[in-house]
């Protein structure tokens, strides 16, 4: 019974995390405190939702590394949205983001469904480009705090039943995947292109559509993660979120989720996502540098991948012996 | 792969010549287009010809270059390595903590190099002695490295290093030759050999198309790849100690960014990215190329973005063009 829960992963990094709010908790208790977890969730729900639409994406045996360039293009043209008609609502304002961050996967998943292009090439390429034209949109200028309308600004912090909108959005998106990944046809395509892609034609799936709408739906949660950056920090320029689609791969890595596709879980992303989220805000607390938070994620994606490997390694019947180490 | 699609009435009765094949090579297409931009920025702007002008350009591609030879063998061998650009960092934060502690030239030099290929065995072991996915592993240290110089630097920055240290950024070996182009020459001829001239190129290769027939070969596959990671790690020291001569200083976001320019150069190069085949020439060709660009629009008075956007649209249109080509001349054949 034990050693069985011991293999299941995401019992095993709620466990992880335990030990580790349990840890600073020693010296800290106020950390872990109701309230101050909750404001530990909120800072990591836009992580979480990124990690989502990653996970998807992995999956199916591909990769997005365009996912935070996707973000900064879609906030900075939200934020210029609002800028330049401040009358526009808001939820209007997040479809638009929605949409153009759609419309940026279905750029990537076009080039690997239709070109067979290999997806770390392809999300290399539009990441550069894609962090380019928010240059040139914007010349290099930011847009600040002043030039968002007071409403743009305070939804992601408006309070719906003692819990902030930020975090709603997330729960949201948590059980909406949760849902497409367990409920649908498309949800079960993922998994089946990632195990086994031969397979999987014979089963009747298309393996590249299959890829493309994996690539659509990381956009869409990259634009809306877009809105939600921009409005909760207040500002638009080129680099924000830059280099931030390494930490959703690493959310990722540490939830679980097999790079090599076919293995994972929302459950896994989500907890993934919040590990990083309480080191990233334990760090200071415990008083050592926010220089450190770089270095301690390194070392916990690769004892994570390692823990992973571990596991993957036992599962199903050996047909062919892989070329391991000598 | 898609060229086993082909019914077996279009297999050729006999191969084409050696001539034939040059012409249609991706090597021959990246001369054209290397050819192509080199003729556009001389009409474009009328500093571009100019020897001492195209020798400050080189100095835009030299250091990349180095990592991206030994990058070349790893992609060949199925796996990639994103740390690179962390490994400067770590290499230039333990130099310029040695400058502090009083190090001469000769230990900087020394230090460099050992930081690279610690790093790089880091790697070779966790990925050849755990068998892990490379391209995880190299996330994890891509951020353990900086991460480390980020911890030793926080917002510093290390100066004061000795003059004689400037001569391998900023020196000259002769005439318009500086110190950094000669060794990219050396080490294009130095890879060239060992990739398509020895036995350990012919491994790489093997490794890369079938790594399991390359074990039941006799081939020490976990070695040859452990190597490969050493190699890349000591590039990056060797580019580490060039980028540390040529500013002059060191902060923990030095050469950010540069393991996607890296990889950028070797995929343009004509390297497949899921392994098993390219060349060097292809490599050289690809960092003159990009180096031109990025000279020509500087000279252009291009903003660095713009610059980014282009290499990202060269990138992707390089691999996809090909892909289309082919598909066109195959409808057209049947």
């Amino acid at each position: 019974m034990i050693a069985k829960l011991l293999k299941n992963r995401e019992i095993l990094l709620v466990g992880a995390i335990a030990v580790l709010l349990a840890l600073i908790a020693l010296r800290f208790p106020a950390f872990v405190g109701p309230s101050n977890l909750a404001r530990v969730y909120n800072d990591t729900s836009i992580l979480i939702i990124l990690a989502l639409g990653q996970m998807a994406v992995i999956l199916t045996r591909c990769i997005d590394l365009s996912m935070a360039a996707n973000l900064a293009l879609c906030g900075m043209v939200a934020a210029m949205l609002n800028a330049a008609f401040p009358g526009l609502s808001i939820p209007l304002i997040i479809l638009a983001s929605m949409a153009l961050g759609t419309l940026l996967g279905m750029i990537n998943g076009t080039l690997v469904w239709k070109l067979d292009i290999p997806p770390i090439v392809v999300t290399l390429g539009t990441l550069t480009i894609y962090r380019g034209l928010i240059f040139l949109l914007t010349d290099g200028k930011w847009i600040n705090a002043h030039e968002m309308s007071d409403a743009f600004k305070a939804l992601p912090r408006l309070d719906l039943a003692g819990v902030p909108v930020l975090s709603w959005l997330s729960l949201l998106m948590i059980a909406v995947m949760f849902l497409v990944m367990s409920r649908t046809p498309l949800g079960r395509a993922f998994y089946a292109v990632g195990g086994n892609p031969h397979a999987a034609i014979y089963t009747g799936i298309d393996v590249g559509r299959t890829r493309f709408f994996a690539y659509c739906l990381a956009g869409a949660l990259a634009g809306l993660s877009g809105y939600l950056w921009v409005s909760r920090y207040a500002v638009a320029y080129v680099d924000i979120a830059a280099g931030f689609e390494l930490d959703i791969i690493a959310a990722c890595v540490i939830g679980g989720i097999s790079i090599a596709g076919g293995i994972g879980s929302v459950a896994g992303a989500v907890l993934g996502a919040l590990f990083l989220g309480v080191i990233k805000n334990a760090l200071p607390v415990i008083n050592i540098s926010p220089f450190a938070q770089m270095a301690i994620s390194g070392t916990v994606i690769i004892i994570a991948v390692a823990v992973n490997a571990r596991a993957e390694r036992r599962k199903g019947r050996v047909i062919l012996k892989k070329a391991e180490a000598v | 792969m898609a060229d086993a699609q082909l019914s077996p009435r279009n297999i050729p009765d006999r191969l084409e010549g050696r001539g034939a094949r040059l012409m249609k090579s991706w090597e021959a297409l990246l001369i054209v287009v290397a050819t192509l931009i080199f003729l556009g920025n001389s009409l474009a702007s009328p500093y571009f010809l100019d020897p001492w002008n195209l020798s400050d350009a080189t100095f835009n591609f030299t250091e990349k270059a180095m990592i991206a030879f030994a990058m070349a063998l790893v992609i060949i061998s199925g796996e990639i390595d994103l740390s690179v650009a962390s490994i400067i960092a770590l290499a230039s934060t333990a130099m310029g903590y040695a400058v502090q502690l009083g190090a001469d030239t000769p230990a900087l030099v020394a230090i460099g190099l050992g930081v690279g290929l610690l790093c790089g065995a880091v790697n070779g072991l966790l990925i050849t002695g755990l068998g892990l996915p490379s391209i995880v592993v190299t996330i994890g240290t891509m951020s353990l490295f900086r991460g480390l110089s980020f911890i030793i630097l926080g917002d510093q920055a290390f100066t004061g290093y000795p003059e004689s240290f400037a001569w391998f950024g900023q020196g000259y070996v002769w005439w318009v030759f500086s110190f950094e182009f000669t060794l990219f020459v050396l080490l294009a001829v130095v890879y060239g050999v060992l990739l398509h001239k020895t036995n350990f190129g012919r491994v790489v290769y093997a490794i890369g198309n079938n790594q399991t027939a390359a074990l039941f070969s006799g081939v020490r596959v976990a070695r040859v790849k452990f190597t490969l990671f050493l190699l890349t790690g000591l590039m990056a020291g060797l580019a580490s100690i060039c980028l540390t001569s040529r500013l002059g200083s060191t902060r923990p976001s030095i050469a950010l960014g540069w393991e996607l320019e890296v990889v950028t150069m070797v995929v343009l190069g004509g390297v497949n990215i899921l392994g098993g085949s390219g060349t060097i020439p292809g490599v050289v060709l690809a960092a003159l190329i990009m180096g031109m660009v990025t000279f020509g629009f500087g000279l252009l008075n291009v903003p660095g973005i713009v610059m980014s956007i282009f290499i990202g649209l060269l990138l992707i249109s390089v691999i996809a063009l090909p892909i289309l080509w082919r598909r066109a001349r195959r409808r057209l054949a049947h």
